[in-house]
This record gives C-alpha cells, sequence and structure tokens, in this order.
C-alpha cells in the first residue's frame, strides 16, 4: 500500500468511516463484543466453583474422633466437612432427613455411627468413604503409637496441573476463537454484500482509491476488533476467572491477527454467494457455528469419537483454538503457534481465491 | 475540444441488447440529458462512458482520455452520482461527504462548504439512513462535486422523489455547468430534460434516436398542436368543419382539436365566442419520443 499523502489519507478516513459503521451497528458489536462474552461469563461463573460442596455434618455431643484428629488430618477432614454441633439428636437427625444437614455424627462408645440419607447418594458415598479413612487412620495410629511399628504402605495424592486444564483455561482461546470468527467472517460479509447492493463498490472504484487501500482499510478495521476482543477476554478471564496465561502467550497475536484474515475471507465468500446483506450474514454463521461446535470452542473434544476429531481437524477454527491453546495456556513454546499461523494462512488464500471467482458485481 | 466523446458503444447481456451502437459528443461545459424510458439502456451507457463497465464494442474517451481499463489519471476529473444511494453506513451527512472529500485528498473545509450548498447544514449531524429521499440525493450530489470535476455524471437524480422535491433538486442541478463543467445526466422524465439541459440524447432499445436542443427537437417535429375548450364549449362535428383543423374528439377535459395552424383555428373559435376554458399544447418531447418510435411514452 500506498504511503504517499493521499494514499494514507483515504486509508485513515475509510478506515475511519468503517470503524464508525461498526461501533453504531449495534447488531454486530452485540454479537461480536456481548454475546461471546455472555458465554465466557456464563462458562466461567459454572466452572469455577467446580469444586464439590462441602458435606455439611452435625455433630451430635462429642465425638472424640472428630474433636481430636491427629494435625494434618484435621486439614484434610475440614476440606471434606464442614461442621456444626448440636445436643439434639433427634433435631439432627430431622434436618439431615430434610436435606439441610447431609450426615450427623455420634458416637456411641467406641462406634462412630453416621446417619445420612440415601437422596444425596454421591455425598453419602463420600461421607462413608471419608469416615472409614479416617477411623482406620485413627486405628493405625493408634496401633502404631502402641507398637513402635510403622505401617507398611502409605499414600500420597499429588495433582497434576495439566490436569488438561482448569475449565476457564480452556474455555477462553475456544470462545475467543469463536469471537474471532464470528465478528471477522460477518463483518467482511455485511461489507461485501452491503457495499455491493449499496453500489459504493462501485462508486469507490470510480475515485482515486487503489482497491489494496480500500481492503487495508477493511482489515485493519477488523484486526482492531479482533485485538480488542482479545483484550477483553484475556483481561476479564484474569481479573474475574483466574485465568493464568503460560510463557508464549504473547504468541497469540499473530495468530488472532491470520486466524482474522482467515475468517475474514470466509465471509467474503459468504458475501460472495449470497444475495443479500442477511443472507451473507446468515451464511457466514452457518459456516461458523457449527464450526464453532465441531473445533472444540465450547467444549474440549478429547472425548469425541475419533471421525469427529477428524473432522475438526479440517477446519480453520480448530486450528485457531488449538494454536491459542498452545501458547496461551497449555505452557508451549511460540514455536507451536506457527503450524496453525500457516494453516490458517493458506486457508486465507484459498478461500479469499475462490471467493473472488465466485464475485458478481450484479446481484440480479 | 469536446469533453466527451462516445464511439459505437454497444454491450449486451445474454441475448439482451442493452446498449447497441451509441455514438455522441458532448462538448466542454454543456449540460447534456439522456431521455429514455426505463429499460432504454440510458445507465449501461453512462457505466460505460464512466469506466465502471468494459464495452463488447466501441470505445469513449473523457477529457482526452480513455476511460477503460480504470484510468488512475481521470478518476479525480470526473463526479459520479450513481443510482442508489452509495453511502457508507451509519455515517452523518459530515462524516459521508468529509470521508469522500478524504478520497480525492480535498480538505474537510471544502466538504463542508459543499454541504452549505446543497442545503443540508441544519442535517450534517444526521445519519444518511435518517435523510429523506430528496436530502439524499442532495448529499450524494454534494459527494460526486466535493472534488470540483470538470465532468459529472449523474444517473437519475431525481428519480423516485415526489414532484416538490424534484423541483428543489432541479435550482440545485441547473447551476452545475455555469462555471463550465460538463454534465451528462440519465432522466426519464421529460419536463425535466426539457428543463435543465442543453441538448437531450433521445434514447430507446439500446440506440440514441435523435440528440438536439428540446426547442430544435420539438419544432422539427411535424406533430400538431392540440387545441382543447371546455366540455360542451363546442360540438366535434362542428370543430372538425373549422378550416384548419386535422382532427377532433371528444375526452375527459373537453374537446380536442389537432391542428397545424393553432393561430388561424383560435380565431375562429374567438371569434365564435368557443374559447371556454381554453388550452393550448404545441408538440412535446413526449410527441418527439411518440414520432420516433411510432409507441407513447410510458417512464
Amino acid at each position: 500500500m500506498s504511503t504517499r499523502g493521499p494514499g494514507r489519507s483515504a486509508f485513515v478516513a475509510l478506515s475511519a468511516a468503517i470503524f464508525k459503521g461498526f461501533l453504531r451497528d449495534r447488531g454486530a458489536v452485540f454479537f461480536s463484543l456481548v454475546f461471546p462474552l455472555m458465554f465466557l461469563v456464563l462458562f466461567g461463573g459454572i466452572f469455577t466453583d467446580q469444586d464439590q460442596p462441602k458435606v455439611e455434618v452435625i455433630q451430635v455431643g462429642e465425638v472424640a474422633l472428630v474433636d481430636d484428629l491427629p494435625e494434618g488430618a484435621d486439614e484434610a477432614f475440614s476440606d471434606t466437612f464442614d461442621v456444626t454441633t448440636s445436643d439434639d439428636l433427634d433435631d439432627a437427625l430431622e434436618q439431615v432427613r430434610k436435606g439441610d444437614a447431609d450426615v450427623a455424627l455420634e458416637q456411641r462408645g467406641d462406634e462412630l455411627v453416621a446417619h445420612y440419607t440415601q437422596t444425596e447418594q454421591v455425598k453419602a458415598a463420600i461421607t462413608q468413604g471419608t469416615l472409614r479413612a479416617f477411623v482406620d487412620a485413627t486405628n493405625v495410629a493408634e496401633l502404631a503409637a502402641q507398637t513402635g511399628a510403622e505401617p507398611t504402605y502409605t499414600f500420597e495424592a499429588v495433582a497434576v496441573e495439566d490436569d488438561s486444564l482448569t475449565a476457564i483455561q480452556f474455555v477462553t482461546p475456544g470462545l475467543l476463537g469463536w469471537a474471532v470468527a464470528m465478528s471477522a467472517s460477518f463483518g467482511a460479509a455485511a461489507t461485501l454484500q452491503g457495499w455491493r447492493q449499496s453500489k459504493l463498490l462501485r462508486r469507490l472504484q470510480l475515485s482515486p482509491v487503489r482497491t489494496g487501500t480500500l481492503v487495508a482499510a477493511r482489515i485493519a478495521v477488523t484486526v482492531i476488533v479482533a485485538l480488542t476482543q482479545m483484550a477483553i477476554f484475556l483481561g476479564l478471564g484474569s481479573a474475574a476467572f483466574g485465568l493464568s496465561l503460560t510463557g508464549a502467550w504473547w504468541m497469540a497475536v499473530p495468530v488472532v491477527v491470520v486466524g482474522t484474515l482467515c475468517f475474514m475471507s470466509i465471509g467474503l465468500l459468504a458475501g460472495a454467494i449470497a444475495k443479500t446483506t442477511e443472507g451473507a450474514v446468515n451464511m457466514a454463521n452457518f459456516f461458523v457455528l457449527p464450526m464453532a461446535f465441531l473445533s472444540g470452542s465450547f467444549f474440549p473434544l478429547d472425548s469425541a469419537p475419533a471421525w469427529l476429531r477428524a473432522v475438526s481437524s479440517v477446519l480453520p477454527l480448530r486450528h485457531l483454538n488449538d494454536g491459542m491453546l498452545d501458547v496461551m495456556v497449555r505452557g508451549e513454546s511460540w514455536t507451536a503457534a506457527l503450524l496453525p499461523i500457516a494453516i490458517l494462512g493458506g486457508f486465507a488464500v484459498v478461500v479469499t481465491f475462490v471467493a473472488a471467482r465466485l464475485f458478481r458485481w450484479e446481484t440480479t | 475540444m469536446p469533453a466527451i466523446v462516445i464511439d459505437d458503444l454497444a454491450k449486451s447481456y445474454g441475448d439482451l441488447s442493452a446498449v447497441d451502437g451509441v455514438s455522441l459528443e458532448v462538448a466542454e461545459g454543456e449540460f447534456l440529458g439522456v431521455l429514455g424510458p426505463n429499460g432504454a439502456g440510458k445507465t449501461t451507457l453512462l457505466e460505460m462512458v464512466e469506466g465502471l463497465r468494459r464495452p463488447d464494442r466501441g470505445t469513449a474517451t473523457v477529457l482526452g482520455l480513455p476511460v477503460w481499463p480504470r484510468n488512475a489519471e481521470l478518476l479525480p476529473r470526473i463526479g459520479v452520482q450513481l443510482q442508489a444511494s452509495s453511502f457508507f453506513e451509519r455515517l452523518t451527512a459530515r462524516e459521508q461527504i468529509r470521508t469522500f472529500a478524504s478520497l480525492y485528498s480535498v480538505p474537510h473545509a471544502a466538504a463542508d462548504e459543499w454541504l452549505e450548498r446543497v442545503g443540508l447544514v441544519d442535517k450534517a449531524d444526521t445519519r444518511v439512513e435518517d435523510l429523506s429521499g430528496g436530502q439524499g440525493q442532495r448529499l450524494s450530489i454534494a459527494c460526486a462535486l466535493v472534488h470540483d470535476p470538470d465532468v459529472v455524471f449523474l444517473d437519475e437524480p431525481t428519480a423516485a422523489l415526489d414532484p416538490q422535491a424534484r423541483r428543489n433538486l432541479w435550482d440545485l442541478l441547473s447551476g452545475l455547468n455555469d462555471s463550465g463543467r460538463t454534465v451528462v445526466l440519465t432522466t426519464h422524465y421529460m419536463d425535466e430534460a426539457e428543463v435543465l439541459c442543453d441538448r437531450v440524447a433521445i434514447m430507446d432499445g439500446g440506440r440514441v434516436l435523435r440528440v438536439d436542443s428540446p426547442a430544435a427537437l420539438v419544432r422539427t417535429l411535424d406533430a400538431p398542436a392540440r387545441i382543447t375548450v371546455a366540455p360542451g364549449a363546442v360540438g366535434v362535428e362542428e370543430a372538425q368543419g373549422i378550416a384548419g383543423v386535422d382532427d377532433a374528439h371528444e375526452s375527459v377535459d373537453g374537446v380536442v382539436l389537432s391542428t397545424r395552424t393553432p393561430g388561424r383555428v383560435l380565431a375562429v373559435l374567438a371569434e365564435r365566442e368557443r374559447l371556454d376554458g381554453v388550452r393550448v399544447q404545441a408538440g412535446t418531447l413526449e410527441d418527439v419520443f411518440l414520432d420516433l418510435t411510432g409507441r407513447a411514452y410510458r417512464a
């Protein structure tokens, strides 16, 4: 593109005109920014609180096992159980029956008795298993103290922290990919069709503006919108939902830029095929929404059947999502983004070429 | 040197011949109207002369420069208004014309001046979607003129406007060629062509049938004048008996007398005191069209 005065002033003027047109289009702003953010808040909200809720225990009277837990064990115990005390067994049982508490605990001599209901089967199982473990552990500790012998086996649990990504880590790049795909393709589709319908494209063809300047202005605005989406997603994810970015996350910026170009080309294709502006946007949506499901934007494809994963590997959104996942949250080095960038760039070139071949000046 | 030279331009869409061998010259500073019914090929002709469409045959030069392929040297010197309102969506009138000004490296101040000249200052902050039809056309014309082009093409600028808005726009259009600017305008309104244009090219079926000034077109026309008198003022038979009357018939308006000697017929009617509600109509462009094509003009 020319950097001479007129070329630059035309570029700035066109970019400003397109950007204002976007900001004033409530529908476009909603679908490219607000709508995906709603999903982020929804998913982020659902999955942040994904720890099992604690089991509510009513301790009736003295329960030595609970009161005299050895150090270390008391912490583990309070991680699982939320203990309140009561002196009234009948009242405690009534609470369990009504579901206000999960288990009532009393000690009869050396026997620990847990009263629970079968309606909450998971909690009942946790309660039984955990309490039995505590009883066993206490027994072992007593025996060890009496005999001086150490237990033969010990057990330790270690959390594996990729653990194929906590929810927000997975959800943020996926939803961002979908958001970028939507705004880039809708924008390109609506612009191409709208400008063709109003003959604005023809009018611009008769001005001294070069086609390259016009295309550059449209791309610049779409890329700015995409990077804004990225900033908002990452900002909100980190601030509100505990998203933590890994080393080479900045490499997601070129991934998003090339992804934007790729989905602009898909929008151009929709705009070239469709006959009306609404039709063009609908067709872009028809391409993007199923692709979002098949590319793991909303849920991971790890447990999806093999054929589905095979299908998804030919979809550009899958590569946009994977590229961002790799560098943003999986902690891979910046080179991991190079292949997705190449694939997305290839898609952009091929699809743009097809769209250019299908484009007709006249819609009738 | 003529501002525009059109030589044997032709364009077909499939079997349909939209423009079929049109040759035409437009002088510098001239206001030329291309008049014809819908589907006559006016827009296709104009788009070929603007350089938007590749002709199947023939050439067009504007200001001595070929228009096809896209000629970057020529574009800053021509202004175009296309049939649709070709605006950037959701911009205000002021933003719109300033954007177009920037495409031609014209400063904002000049753009604002044009807004004033077309009477849209109080609509400067109105979005283009909220402008009335007439206001939109004014803005569209201002956008075509913002870089002060030597040649302006206006494609049916008054189409779809109500009669009042059309007349308002005429005031703006009529002064466009005052400073030596060449203007080409297509229209399907006879009266518009008659009022605005120095010369009119009458077009039908992809061909230009005749080009001349409106007055000369009517003058060369061998068409009778029509004298209409109020119903009952004169009988049809009596009217047919008047010397010089070629034909007389009754219409809803009264009795219509066709004559090539309207002066003498009027004198006879006056003598007999039969002039109630008299109306005299000389030949119009409509008659010219009828004469040229053998069928009535339907816009």
